[in-house]
């Protein structure tokens, strides 16, 4: 599927263990640059280990990673997690404002986000100016998402790591951080593996989707595949018998 | 006091004894263990104290105040099992507490470098610097697991090990360090120090007493600080490895 495509990220071989538990098995497979990659699988499967994997918050036990042709562990940790940005399952904040949130990547490396760029980041992603002041505590859930997305956007990564994010979020929020996401990946050609276990969406906004159960990938392929899928473990979940 | 008049005080282990067995509390047996081991424990210090006054000598002053940091060591490491090298981590920064307070107490000549003084002094600041390392320990590996989403978070954006830990390193540096500050602001009012009693008790002048127990106060204040900083420094690196992931708990 990827071979007209350079890899953003490339997995060979991988496993990786935490305790007495595999959790991830040999997995092998690419991430195409510019690409939007949907990530679906029941859970306890195995995705968000394997998003820790791809911006080094976790290393494998054996097998390699790749990110832009490079061996993972040759990119200094701090270069890594810019350039492959993470935007966490629980959109966790630090305390404090809007302002606060999208300044940390900054103040992190000792510089001051401009109120001028912290009010276009709200901007793109959808949020109102006066929202820049308000304390995240008052937040609704769909806000703090967005935040939470705007704030790793502020590091400009090349590749985007999104986990579950719309899963706690009515319709209309779901929407439009759809719409969000695809902008991003159209804008800046940012390269978008997206853990979601809503099917539809991995379906309509993903250009690939990997299929993962119990620490395996089981089926790769165009987005599409999910319609009609030909392997059976696939069909059964994609029929809701399996998660 | 006459061995019969200790003997006496032993009314005062009776009676949780036997309320103990009337209202079916279940402490008999814990009751008896704790007289028993502070009478040997306690007589035991006792004859080896008047042992090392009376030599004076710096050797065994040396002997008494490391046996103090071994068994001050053993008890806190226990509350930190999770962090790699605890036990050297926890014995470093007993060994600098007590030679930074007892170099300033010496070297500005405000006690005296003798037995008498160096031995009592060194088993309350290494007494609490133990309460205070266990104090910190506690609150820290409880902080960094409510709060591994905030960690996870500042390293996710390309934050450093020690800008991930920073908060919940401040807060139980602090939290650690609230009761000695506390309890020193109603001293005197709800209750006399253990060790200004026992002075005056024995017949000292209670402002000399006093200021004594000041000297004591104003020195843990120092060695709650130094404990919680040093203590947390030297532990948060070992929650990360050279690639800046958590450790594998
Ligand atoms: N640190 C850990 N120690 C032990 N087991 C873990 C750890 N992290 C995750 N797991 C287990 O690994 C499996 C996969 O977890 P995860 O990657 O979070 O799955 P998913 O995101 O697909 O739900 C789960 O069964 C989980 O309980
Ligand atoms: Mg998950």
């Amino acid at each position: 599927m990827s071979i007209q495509y350079k890899p953003a990220v490339h997995f060979n071989h991988v496993n990786y263990s935490a305790g007495d538990t595999h959790i991830l098995k040999e997995i092998t497979g690419s991430f195409p640059e510019g690409k939007i990659i949907t990530l679906v699988g029941p859970s306890g499967a195995g995705k968000t280990t394997l998003l820790k994997l791809c911006n080094g918050l976790l290393s494998p036990d054996t097998g390699e990673i790749y990110v832009k042709d490079k061996p993972i562990d040759n990119i200094e940790p701090v270069e890594l997690r810019r350039l492959v940005g993470m935007a966490l399952q629980s959109a966790p904040m630090i305390s404090g404002t809007v302002y606060d949130n999208l300044n940390l990547p900054l103040e992190l490396q000792g510089k001051k986000l401009p109120e001028q760029d912290a009010l276009a980041w709200l901007h793109d992603v959808g949020l109102e100016e006066q929202l820049i002041s308000r304390n995240v505590k008052d937040l609704s859930g769909g806000q703090r998402q967005k935040v939470s997305i705007a704030r790793t956007l502020v590091n400009k990564p090349e590749v985007l790591l999104l986990d579950e994010i719309t899963s706690s979020l009515d319709r209309t929020s779901l929407k439009e951080i759809e719409e969000l996401i695809v902008k991003i990946n159209r804008k800046y050609g940012t390269t978008i593996i997206w853990i979601t276990h809503n099917l539809q969406q991995a379906m309509e906004i993903g250009d690939y989707t990997w299929v993962m159960m119990a620490g395996e990938v089981i089926e790769t392929g165009e987005s599409e595949l999910l319609v009609n899928p030909a392997n059976d473990k696939v069909k059964r979940f994609v029929r809701g018998e399996a998660g | 006091m006459s061995y019969f008049t200790l003997s006496l005080t032993l009314i005062f282990v009776l009676i949780p004894l036997v309320l103990s067995k009337t209202f079916n509390l279940g402490l008999e047996r814990d009751t008896l263990v704790a007289t028993i081991r502070s009478i040997i424990q306690l007589l035991a210090v006792g004859y080896v104290l008047k042992f090392v006054f009376e030599s004076d000598s710096l050797i065994y002053i040396f002997l008494m105040v490391t046996l103090m940091i071994v068994a001050a060591t053993h008890n806190a490491q226990k509350k930190g099992a999770a962090i790699r090298g605890i036990v050297a981590k926890v014995a470093a920064t007993l060994v600098f507490v007590e030679v930074l307070t007892q170099s300033i107490l010496i070297g500005f000549n405000i006690t005296p470098p003798t037995a008498q003084y160096i031995i009592p002094i060194s088993g309350m600041v290494i007494g609490n610097s133990m309460v205070l390392s266990i104090l910190f320990l506690n609150r820290f590996t409880a902080e960094v697991e409510t709060h591994q989403d905030q960690t996870e978070l500042i390293l996710s954006l390309g934050g450093t090990p020690k800008q991930a830990i920073h908060r919940q390193l401040i807060q139980s540096i602090k939290a650690s360090m609230i009761p000695t500050i506390e309890s020193q602001k109603t001293v005197g009012l709800v209750q006399l120090p253990g060790m200004m009693s026992g002075q005056i008790i024995a017949g000292a002048d209670p402002i000399q007493a006093v200021q004594f127990q000041l000297l004591i106060m104003f020195l843990l204040l120092t060695t709650a600080a130094v404990t919680s900083i040093l203590l947390g420094f030297l532990s948060y690196p070992t929650l990360f490895n050279k690639r800046m992931q958590l450790m594998k708990s």
